[in-house]
């Protein structure tokens, strides 16, 4: 019940939001954190404390890999940045650059720690203790949600980070994250969890839906990479107009979103896209 | 492109054809041995830590490196940098290199799996090795060769 509330509340607010930009919002993002949630909400479903690591592999593939993705596409901190008024959106950027945010946003931070969750959860016997208590269970869910949506928003960078690593970077840390992935999905194969069944159907499914989910995502950093390659040029070539947010996939070093510079639009509450992108990078 | 290359785009067109190289040659391997054939097992459960390990990186780095390799060949072609003779060579490079990788050190080496299970793997490693070393020599020739010519 408190997972439906809390999915219907994220809904909710990211519609509302949505609706509450004068610019336009694109419908594609909003279905797509529409459709992340409803993979969360489904594999939490799944994904609880099962005996059957089918089902189980199922839900954590939803609720950690694909879900996430979704909802990264759906670049919820922009949306945010945008809709929220000034002093709100001031006060969020101001959020973003502190030191915690900018380690949890760092592939090369986040992506180890949501593999290392992993191996945690099934190399000590959590998974085996999560199993009979349902609260401890509904924290792990989370945890994987929270961790999966962190690597993943650090490799892409969709929405506005300081301090971007380069594409190769965050390329290595992704495949990096993969080899862990398989690598733990074997050991599983190899030795399950106790008191679980259809393991090797789990393990299989952990290995091959793993490797589709982050194939997945490489080719959404690669895509974005070659996109932003064209902006960056074309702005080169037409010296006088800024050179488009090189930082937003491929660049090396992302500027700090600054929503302190469209104090001018105070009054127009999310502001000309003109200045809003002005603001997020 | 007339005349000079930028050293970038040369080193691009070395990255994307090593990249693709090896990673195909990965994915050749996955797909016909392991999936179709049914020569290798997902996991024999004799191979230690460090092969399974190695297994893992290798399974991740090749499909990595297959997407990588392509975003970077676009991005050439986009810029009409794309010199065919010089990019089969490294496609050819990489696709050795990894051959060689996989007979000599997953192997034979770390023991991660065999060629084949019931038999004799003697004849099979020389094969899988061989392979390697011709795909090496055959880029390497055509590198050279490429090297020749003067760039277009």
């Amino acid at each position: 019940m408190i997972l439906l509330a809390g999915l219907l509340v994220a809904a909710g607010l990211y519609v509302a939001a949505g609706w509450h930009c004068r610019s336009p919002w694109p419908l594609a993002r909003t279905a797509s954190w529409l459709l992340g949630l409803a993979c969360v909400g489904a594999g939490a479903a799944l994904g609880g404390g099962h005996g059957d690591l089918r089902a189980h592999m199922a839900g954590h593939l939803l609720l950690g890999m694909l879900g996430p993705l979704l909802l990264v596409l759906a670049a919820p901190v922009t949306l945010a940045l945008r809709a929220l008024p000034v002093t709100g959106a001031r006060r969020l950027a101001r959020l973003l650059r502190t030191p915690v945010a900018r380690w949890a946003t760092d592939p090369l931070v986040a992506v180890p720690l949501n593999s290392a969750g992993l191996w945690v959860l099934y190399g000590t016997g959590l998974h085996t203790a999560a199993a009979h208590r349902p609260a401890l269970a509904a924290l792990v869910s989370l945890h994987v949600l929270v961790s999966g949506y962190l690597a993943t928003a650090a490799v892409l960078g969709v929405d506005p980070a300081p301090h971007r690593r380069g594409v190769g970077a965050r390329a290595a840390a992704l495949a990096a994250g993969m080899a862990a992935h398989d690598v733990l999905a074997k050991l599983l194969y190899a030795s399950p969890p106790a008191g679980t069944t259809h393991a090797e159907e789990g393990a299989r499914l952990m290995y091959d839906g793993g490797t589709v989910v982050s194939l997945a995502v490489a080719a959404v950093l690669w895509r974005r990479w070659y996109v932003s390659r064209a902006a960056a040029r074309e702005g080169a070539a037409r010296p006088g107009t800024p050179v488009p947010a090189r930082g937003r996939a491929g660049g090396r070093r992302g500027p700090v979103p600054r929503p302190g510079q469209r104090t001018g639009q105070a009054t127009s509450r999310c502001g000309s896209s003109g200045a809003t992108s002005r603001a997020l990078r | 492109m007339t005349g000079t290359t930028p050293p970038p785009d040369g080193r691009r067109l070395l990255a994307s054809g090593l990249l693709l190289g090896a990673g195909l040659m990965g994915a050749v391997d996955e797909i016909v041995f392991h999936q179709l054939l049914h020569w290798h097992h997902f996991y024999d459960r004799a191979s230690g830590a460090a092969g399974l390990v190695s297994d893992g990186l290798l399974h991740a780095a090749t499909l990595s490196a297959v997407v990588a390799g392509l975003a970077l060949l676009a991005d050439l072609r986009r810029r009409r940098t794309f010199t065919p003779t010089r990019w089969w060579a490294a496609v050819l490079l990489g696709a050795g290199a990894f051959q060689l990788w996989d007979g000599v050190v997953d192997h034979k080496l770390l023991r991660v799996h065999q060629v084949r299970y019931g038999v004799d793997p003697t004849g099979y490693d020389v094969a899988w090795i061989a392979g390697a070393v011709v795909l090496l020599a055959a880029g390497a020739l055509l590198m050279a060769r490429a090297r020749r010519r003067p760039v277009r």
